[in-house]
């Protein structure tokens, strides 16, 4: 029998997968980033739906509690996806540059072509 | 003065962002003609201005190239550097829009290059300078330190808006940082090519409006941050 808590992380873990499904059928996403988010979200089906393999893992990494090894790699990952964003956002910012970089240097070109005509 | 040369052809990029009370007059400052330069091309990279900075450089009747959007420092020097590529220049000089340079330094800095001593010429303010404020002289030896500790080169002024490039640096030096975290990047890419660097000392003005508009004490943590992530990545 499931508890309120358990139902409800359930309903939203089922929603997340969803979302994984749809945005990979939309092409959104790759493949690879859609097994990444399934295998996560399958992984904490499991727990909450069985919390009793998270406390046998725990036990098998050394660790007190079942919930304690959710928190410490749920930490690890989220620092790590924060750090792939980083690096997104400033790959993003650098196409944004050269971007600017093209459009400035051949309005310049223009202006001097055109300094050049009316010179003549 | 310069000795005489074959043709050769220096560009020197001003960087600009909203700097429409000054930049006419620094413009004008400018030298159009070393003695020994075949060609002095002076070109403003105005990046992203709210003001009449674009306006004022014409006005002065120079060539502006204007990010449509602000991208920092490191990314107006970049174009710069591809409007000095695409001009085929022998020399690229940058040149702080905000008038803490000193027109009469740019014949200094390129004197090396000309004469083959250097390829990447770093105006140094702090080799002379008397006068230099306290906390831009903790803030500048602290980027010295880093760059020394992380990239392995020495220098006196890592910071410096005052560089002069050959024509070999303005091909292979390739930096990817758009703020203030670019110049330290210079170094290790000049390092990375075996550029020889030079230090020359400069004068450096430094009046209320160029202090306010310099590098921020406080951005010095984020740039330390990017600097770092670069590292990483």
């Amino acid at each position: 029998m499931f508890t309120a808590i358990q139902i409800l992380l359930l309903a939203f873990v089922i929603f997340a997968i969803s979302r994984v499904y749809l945005r990979l059928r939309e092409n959104v996403i790759s493949t690879r980033v859609a097994i990444f988010w399934f295998l996560i979200w399958i992984a904490a089906l499991v727990g909450i739906s069985l919390p009793a393999t998270t406390t046998r893992i725990a036990g098998f990494l050394g660790v007190g509690r079942g919930v304690d090894i959710i928190v410490y790699i749920s930490l690890a990952l989220l620092f790590y996806l924060v750090f792939r964003i980083y690096v997104m956002i400033e790959d993003l910012r650098h196409q944004i540059s050269y971007l600017i970089r093209e459009i400035a240097l051949s309005g310049a070109s223009k202006i001097r072509k055109n300094r050049k005509r009316s010179k003549k | 003065m310069l000795p005489a040369t074959d043709k050769v052809k220096v560009v020197i990029v001003v960087p600009a962002f909203n700097e429409s009370s000054v930049i006419y007059n620094v413009l004008k400052s400018i030298p159009k003609k070393i003695r020994g330069i075949f060609l002095v091309d002076v070109v403003v990279v105005n990046d992203g201005s709210g003001d009449n900075t674009q306006s004022e450089t014409e006005r002065a009747g120079f060539v502006t190239v204007n990010h449509a959007i602000n991208r920092g420092l490191g990314a107006a020097i970049k174009t710069g550097m591809e409007y000095a590529k695409g001009k085929k220049a022998d020399i690229m000089v940058t040149f702080d829009g905000d008038g803490q340079h000193d027109p009469s330094d740019i014949e200094k800095i390129i004197l090396p290059i000309i004469q083959k001593k250097a390829d990447l010429v770093i105006g140094s303010r702090f080799k002379k300078s008397k006068n230099v404020p306290l906390d831009r002289f903790f803030l500048n030896w602290s980027a010295n330190f880093i760059t020394f500790l992380f990239y392995g080169v020495a220098t006196t002024d890592s910071q410096s808006g005052l560089r002069a490039f050959s024509k070999k640096a303005i091909t292979l030096i390739d930096f990817k940082g758009e703020r203030m975290d670019f110049s330290s990047e210079i170094l290790l890419e000049a390092k990375r090519n075996n550029l020889k660097i030079e230090e020359v000392p400069i004068r450096a003005i430094y009046t209320e409006y160029s202090r306010k508009k310099g590098q921020k004490n406080l951005n010095a943590i984020p740039t330390f941050f990017r600097f770092l992530v670069r590292l990483l990545r």
